[in-house]
């Protein structure tokens, strides 16, 4: 039996937890890919360096705050500096959409070109994040570091195996949950949050009943920006701050939105936490797990490992890949093909 | 101004540039920036291929470009016997389980009407064989990477002429190419953008990971040239003889020598490239690909199988990248996969694309040339201008060092700039396309 257990909480700590939190960061980040699909109708290629933008200005202001003493006790200053890193990001965001993507709009130009505009935007990001943090690793967490410690675990419940909780995986989820509550509650109560829902699903009919597009289009940057940044910023403190990382969390982010259905938000969140369980099952080691729960000798050498980590893309991008296959629309319906 | 004038202009001041460099920094410099010129204007040609002609929007051209490069590693070095007898039958044997799997698998889905039973079997069959060819494969590689792991480690290649892997490395290219397009193509633009995005940044973890194949993060340095050596020629009696005739430094001259018989030979696939797509664009394909990119339903009502065409023209479009990347590999005499950035290959391509005019094979040229001339040029200006910028403060300054040094950040925030800029205000480039009667 307390072998049973002991694997069952091996399995949490190295999978399930982690891949919660992983899940949560990857759905803020789909919710944002996802907005911007529903209402501009395009694939948004510069929300990985958005989120290295927001982020970075958060760990410009936490730094600025820690040399000032300022902090929140047990949790991470960069909590406090996060509506300052919201406001930066969302102003650049505006900007960027009044400098390039309203002409588009304007002439309503094909979706393609959206898309290599973003690509533009995605290099000017990429440059202005490298040129004033640099491209290096950069480290901004501070306060406590664990909600429960393997040891503590291990004391408390007598298994050889511990569980540990991050404070920055307990806050992932705690924000994740709060966030996307709150933008579900701002979606489907608030008069801008249905004018923006009608937008989506017909911008004509939209236009016709006196939706102000404008607005619409305002109010979807600020909340991509503020999705991105909190995003951003949880990912940041759970894992490390390097610029090149988040372009790279693009795939998994745009994999997420595919697979629950592009420019459908709930679908996004559930296809996040498909492709973060999917990578973290798939890329984890089973022999420890395994010597727990198969008699000794049918252990054989080797880690149990189905995939390297060195390919935790490659999982992202064959469900990406299958859901194309077989389910163009996702999990969920959405706009998509 | 009339159109070929211009064009003819704009050609000659890229060429005045470069003769330029030559004058007053270096003509090594000037030829290695021509070398890297024609490479990026032939990958520019593979992707307006895909873009201009298609409005196929690849974001995967460092994959593509990659598998040239794995092409030239491939074909050009020496095999290493000993790793073959350590494991060269077992990756064999897993490669061809690898097949058998996926051709069951394939062959059941077409086999088999929908049912959750097929379901089931496919991925049974998927599981089952990969365990079996991961049993076959692990220790064949792990016998592999410990064959003196310091020098090689590897399996090495087939000892062929290098020049042989440019097609090679197209054909890798291309097969890869049709897989992804198969799946993505008759899909959303955006489906392609994403799926390209992945297969390349799959392709270069393969190459950096899988050390029996390539060393991995170890290189494979030394490729064999198409080219004589520096060395060699500076001890052959006609080399001798003809740098004594120009009067020109042996060590230097030998340099320049190597570098004008790799131009000679870039130049050579550059042309052939350019006549084949002019050829092509100017055929009744070339008019339907355009009809096809204009307007897909009538072209479609007209009776063209776009799903075919465009799977058709993004292969091609990627043979020509892979061509590349292999030429690339060649050049550089070594095989690095931690040097497969997608800014510098991906992204920088789109930008000469853009600017040289996107369904213009000569546009694309051009784009190419400008391009990659001032992406190697925006350095030392960076760096100038900082300078200048900065020259008024105190020596140290901390802002300063941070200036300094992020100079080289620049060059990013440059070319997003330049590609913003051609797209709003210049869509259709330095070249654009000819739109007129057939």
């Amino acid at each position: 039996m307390t072998d049973v257990l002991n694997a069952l909480a091996l399995f949490s700590n190295f999978v399930l937890v982690p891949a919660i939190a992983y899940g949560s960061q990857l759905a803020l980040g789909a919710l944002g890919v996802t907005l911007v699909f529903g209402i501009l109708r395009f694939s948004n290629f510069a929300h990985g360096d958005t989120m290295a933008f927001g982020t970075m200005v958060t760990i410009l202001v936490t730094w600025w705050f820690q040399s000032m003493g300022l902090n929140l006790g047990p949790l991470p200053t960069a909590i406090l500096a996060l509506p300052f890193g919201i406001a930066a990001c969302a102003a650049f965001v505006l900007a960027s959409d009044r400098a390039v993507y309203k002409f588009y709009r304007k002439k309503k130009a094909e979706p393609v070109i959206y898309l290599i505009a973003s690509v533009g935007i995605m290099f000017v990001t990429n440059g202005v994040v490298r040129f004033i943090i640099g491209p290096d690793d950069q480290k901004f967490a501070d306060g406590q570091r664990f909600i429960i410690k393997a040891r503590e675990f291990k004391q408390m419940t007598g298994l050889s195996e511990g569980i540990s909780i991050k404070v920055s995986q307990g806050l992932t989820v705690v924000t994740m949950i709060v966030v996307v509550a709150a933008l579900f509650w701002f979606l489907n109560r608030t008069r801008t949050g249905k004018s923006m829902r009608a937008y989506s699903d017909n911008e004509d009919l939209a236009l016709l009943s006196g939706i102000n597009p404008d607005r619409v289009v305002m109010v979807t940057w600020i909340l991509t920006a503020a999705l991105a940044t909190i995003a951003g910023t949880l990912y940041g403190l759970d894992k490390s701050y390097k610029p090149f990382t988040y372009f790279q969390l693009l795939l998994p982010i745009f994999a997420s939105a595919i697979v629950g259905g592009l420019g459908n938000p709930l679908g996004a969140i559930a296809g996040a936490f498909v492709i973060a369980f999917s990578e973290i099952t798939v890329t984890y080691a089973y022999k420890k797990f395994a010597g727990y729960i198969l008699p000794e000798d049918w252990v054989s050498g080797g880690l149990l490992q189905l995939l390297s980590t060195d390919y935790k893309f490659a999982v992202s991008f064959i469900i990406l890949l299958l859901v194309l296959l077989f389910r163009p629309t996702g999990i969920f319906k959405g706009t998509g093909v | 101004m009339n159109t070929a004038v211009k064009n003819v202009s704009l050609f000659l001041i890229m060429a005045c540039l470069i003769v330029f460099v030559g004058q007053y920094q270096s003509w090594n410099l000037a030829l290695s920036i021509l070398n890297l010129c024609l490479i990026s204007a032939i990958m520019a040609l593979g992707v307006n291929i895909q873009w201009g002609y298609a409005g196929l929007f690849n974001v995967g051209v460092m994959g593509f470009a990659a598998m040239g490069g794995l092409a030239a590693m491939l074909i050009s070095v020496s095999p290493v016997r000993e790793a073959w007898s350590a494991g060269g039958v077992g990756v064999i044997v897993g490669l061809f389980i690898l097949i058998a799997t996926i051709l069951a698998a394939v062959f059941s889905f077409k086999k088999m009407s929908k049912s959750p039973l097929r379901t089931m079997l496919i991925v049974i069959i998927s599981v089952v064989g990969y365990f079996i060819m991961r049993s076959v494969v692990d220790p064949a590689t792990g016998a592999i990477e410990k064959v003196n792991p310091a020098s090689t480690g590897y399996l090495g290649g087939l000892g062929l002429p290098i020049i042989l892997a440019w097609p090679v490395g197209g054909l890798f290219a291309g097969a890869v190419a049709w897989v992804v397009g198969k799946i993505t193509l008759g899909l959303r633009t955006d489906y392609l953008a994403i799926a390209t995005l992945g297969i390349s940044e799959i392709i270069v973890a393969v190459l950096k990971h899988e050390d029996w194949m390539t060393r991995g993060v170890k290189n494979v340095t030394g490729l064999p040239r198409p080219v004589p050596y520096e060395i060699g020629l500076q001890k052959s009696e006609w080399f001798l003889s003809l740098t004594k005739k120009y009067g020109a430094d042996p060590v230097t001259f030998s340099s320049i020598f190597v570098k004008l018989c790799y131009a000679g030979l870039f130049v050579t696939v550059l042309l052939i490239v350019l006549w084949l797509s002019e050829k092509a664009l100017r055929s009744p394909w070339g008019r339907m690909m355009r009809a096809i990119r204009d307007n897909e339903v009538s072209a479609n009502a007209m009776g063209k199988d776009i799903k075919a065409r465009h799977l058709q023209v993004f292969v091609l479009g990627s043979i020509v990248v892979g061509i590349a990347g292999a030429m690339l590999t060649t050049l550089d005499g070594q095989l690095t996969p931690a040097t497969y950035q997608p800014l510098r290959f991906t992204f920088l391509i789109w930008v000469m694309v853009i600017v040289g005019g996107s369904g213009n094979n000569w546009g694309a040229v051009l784009g190419g040339f400008v391009i990659w001339f001032f992406w190697i040029e925006a350095e030392p200006l960076g760096l100038w201008l900082m300078d200048v910028l900065t020259s008024g403060m105190d020596a140290d300054s901390a802002l300063k060092a941070h200036l300094l040094e992020s100079a080289a950040h620049m060059r990013l925030m440059t070319m997003g700039i330049i590609l913003l800029l051609t797209l709003r205000f210049s869509p259709r480039g330095l070249i654009p396309e000819k739109v007129g009667r057939h």
